[in-house]
């Protein structure tokens, strides 16, 4: 390995950010600075694959963080940004549990990833071996900001959010996967993306509101 | 290989002519054409591997052996008899005014990007890429399962995308899992996500990592395959679509999620020599069996009632092959193809049922063998063949099934006695009144498209009586296959 330790530092500091990033989402009340912060999020995945290639040599590491880039940094929080416009809310985001309370539980959630993470870190012959705690971690806190999260737009943050993790965990446990597997994923995100927008506005034509809480009605017969 | 092309191309440049085309009043005859090619192209297809042996072609990225070029057929068999179906009962829905002709474009292309997806997901050779296949499949299903837009549809298709989602983005971590233990042995230009690859070292794959993986792989495709706990969007998703996409949902959805498990299981085993994974299989099977035998009788919607006995049968097949062994993974596949036959061709009769009497609860439908003598004996002998009445496939391989678990696991066998006997009072006490109960209702106006369910029918009895040699020597391969 080639890495010089500056280029480890480096990632890890990028890896802090991303689960600090992942707190703060939890934490926002806003839908529009949510959506900043997943661009910003998607920035620090993009600038750290960046830093892997670099560090590593894996040429198609460029194209990954090129694709992060566009895809998570630029196109869909221009499009999420576009579709509040267009529905024009811009509502708060209540949870189902209160702010602090949420923060306890991510708390707990990043000491039992960093848990489950050891026995595979330690068969890691990667640079950034370090962070694959903190890629689990984030996957976690999007995972909890979904349940919490009443809302259409931010239970699909959430979502995204999730999918950044996952990539981070396989930039970080095995530099990445394989090119067209990769861009596969890209596309079903970016297409699940446009069906989710188109969704939206059916949601709200029908219910005037897009508070998931109008469906809860298909429940199990008594 | 010019068949794997043809098998994948047919349905691709379908999704393109109906996209353009989709809301013409040929479209529906353009998509049985269609439809049928890629059945022919699956036909071509399975006789060139049963006479010549597994394929691996373009590349390493194809690849085809007995377990799933028998899906594979299946798959496009039933895309075909749901075509057929479709026809009739899509334009008595525009009829009655539920779709506009823009959904109806939506429809046809979207059906066969699925079956695309289904078909791709089946043949790659490479674990991501059925990744990619099973989540664009999801995404194609969302729209089917919302296209008539009303409230109940919306809330169905919303939780289906949030669930799946989730689960398959679970799903994709245990993918990079299982290619981070992959890599060492392989490098990351040789394939390491390459199943065959993968097959060739899983004795050497690290065991820690693989059962982390595995969990991750089991309880992101299970959410798919619809196993308890995670099946909270297959009965609405089942509910609240159309007919056709209900009857595909069931017949091809769920078993190449559950062929996606296997794969992932075939692997694990090998590296961990233990019983891992068999534990963990049987274990979601059974609790699948049990909870939705005991949920059948609260159901009042007929579709939600088939989607619920869906999750049962999925979860005796997950518990099949969980339990192993050649005479278990043989019933397991049976179990599978009669499943999937029979379920759809229940699901195309409900279609028919509930589009005559205008309503999907089951207190509402009554008197069918009145009302079309057709419809209300194609429901009676589905249920029947469903529930494990011989002379039926069905209990061919749930004899099998429960003769293993005797055998084997003898904890198992009257939890699945007693769901199968609860499953049985439930679902027949409310298909009875349906088709023989007294009705006002005047006779059907049209005759309702009841071949393909007396097709499936026919195919499963024939199963039940008489497995062709070719056709079980085919599931032996693929159970040895399997381990």
């Amino acid at each position: 390995m080639a890495a010089t330790p500056l280029w480890a530092q480096l990632i890890n500091l990028l890896a802090a950010i991303l689960l600090l990033l992942a707190f703060a989402m939890l934490a926002q009340r806003r839908v529009l600075t949510l959506i900043n912060l997943f661009a910003a999020q998607g920035l620090a995945l993009a600038s750290s694959t960046a830093i892997v290639a670099f560090a590593t040599g894996q040429r198609h590491l460029y194209w990954s963080a090129g694709l992060t880039l566009i895809l998570k940094v630029a196109l869909l929080p221009w499009l999420l940004h576009r579709l509040i416009r267009k529905l024009d809310v811009r509502w708060d985001v209540e949870g189902l549990i209160n702010i602090p309370m949420t923060m306890l539980i991510g708390i707990v959630l990043v000491v039992f990833a960093f848990n489950l993470a050891v026995p595979i870190s330690q068969l890691a012959n990667t640079v950034t071996r370090a962070t694959l705690g903190i890629a689990m971690a984030s996957v976690m806190l999007s995972f909890l900001m979904m349940i919490t999260r009443r809302k259409a737009i931010p239970q699909v943050i959430g979502f995204l959010s999730m999918e950044n993790g996952l990539f981070f965990a396989a930039t970080s446990a095995t530099y990445g996967m394989p090119m067209v597997v990769e861009l596969g994923i890209a596309l079903d995100v970016l297409v699940g993306m446009l069906i989710l927008g188109v969704f939206f506005f059916q949601i709200r034509e029908q219910f005037d509101s897009l508070d998931l809480k109008h469906l809860e009605h298909l429940k199990e017969e008594e | 290989m010019i068949e794997i092309l043809a098998v994948l191309g047919f349905p691709i440049a379908g999704a393109l002519v109906l996209a353009a085309i989709g809301h013409r009043g040929r479209a529906a005859t353009v998509n049985v054409v269609i439809c049928l090619a890629t059945f022919l192209s699956a036909v071509a297809l399975t006789v060139r591997v049963i006479s010549y042996g597994p394929l691996l072609v373009l590349d390493r990225l194809f690849f085809v052996d007995p377990f799933n070029v028998f899906l594979v057929a299946l798959t496009a068999f039933v895309g075909f008899t749901t075509s057929i179906f479709s026809r009739p009962y899509m334009r008595i829905e525009r009829e009655h005014g539920r779709l506009t002709p823009a959904r109806l474009r939506l429809y046809h292309s979207m059906y066969q990007v699925f079956n695309f997806t289904m078909l791709l997901a089946l043949l790659t050779n490479n674990m991501g890429i059925l990744w990619v296949a099973l989540e664009a499949a999801t995404l194609a299903t969302v729209l089917l399962v919302s296209l008539y837009r009303t409230p109940a549809s919306l809330e169905a298709a919303w939780k289906y995308f949030i669930l799946c989602g989730v689960g398959i983005a679970q799903a994709l971590f245990g993918t990079i899992l299982l290619y981070f233990a992959a890599e060492k042995l392989l490098g990351a230009e040789g394939g390491a996500l390459l199943w065959t690859e993968l097959n060739a070292v899983k004795g050497q794959l690290e065991p820690t990592v693989l059962s982390l993986a595995f969990v991750f792989l089991l309880v992101g495709y299970g959410t798919k395959v619809g196993l308890v706990p995670l099946h909270n969007w297959l009965p609405d998703a089942h509910a609240e679509g159309p007919t056709p996409v209900s009857a595909v949902l069931s017949g091809l959805l769920l078993n190449v999620a559950l062929y996606a498990v296997v794969r992932c299981k075939v692997l694990v085993d090998g590296s961990l020599h233990n019983s891992f994974a068999k534990g963990l299989m049987m274990g979601f099977g059974m609790l699948s069996v049990v909870v939705a035998a005991f949920l059948l009788s609260r159901q009042r919607d007929i579709k939600r009632l088939f989607a619920y006995s869906s999750i049962e049968h999925m979860g005796i097949i997950t518990f099949a092959f969980g339990m192993g062994g050649p005479i278990s993974n043989f019933a397991g596949l049976l179990h599978m193809t009669v499943h999937s036959l029979t379920k759809s061709a229940i699901f195309f009769a409900v279609g028919h049922a509930a589009q005559k009497t205008g309503t999907q609860l089951i207190d509402g439908i009554r008197g069918l063998i009145t009302i079309s003598p057709a419809i209300g004996w194609g429901l009676v002998l589905g249920t029947l063949a469903i529930l494990g009445m011989p002379p039926f496939g069905v209990f061919a391989s749930e004899f099998l099934i429960l003769t293993t678990a005797i055998h084997d696991q003898p904890w198992a066998t009257p939890l699945l006695l007693l769901s199968l006997g609860v499953a049985f009072a439930a679902v027949f006490s409310k298909v009875q009144p349906m088709v023989f109960g007294d009705t006002n209702a005047a006779r059907l106006p049209h005759r309702p498209a009841m071949t393909p369910v007396f097709v499936h029918l026919a195919l499963v009895l024939m199963l039940g009586l008489w497995i062709p040699p070719f056709l079980a020597d085919w599931y032996r391969q693929a159970a040895k296959l399997i381990g």
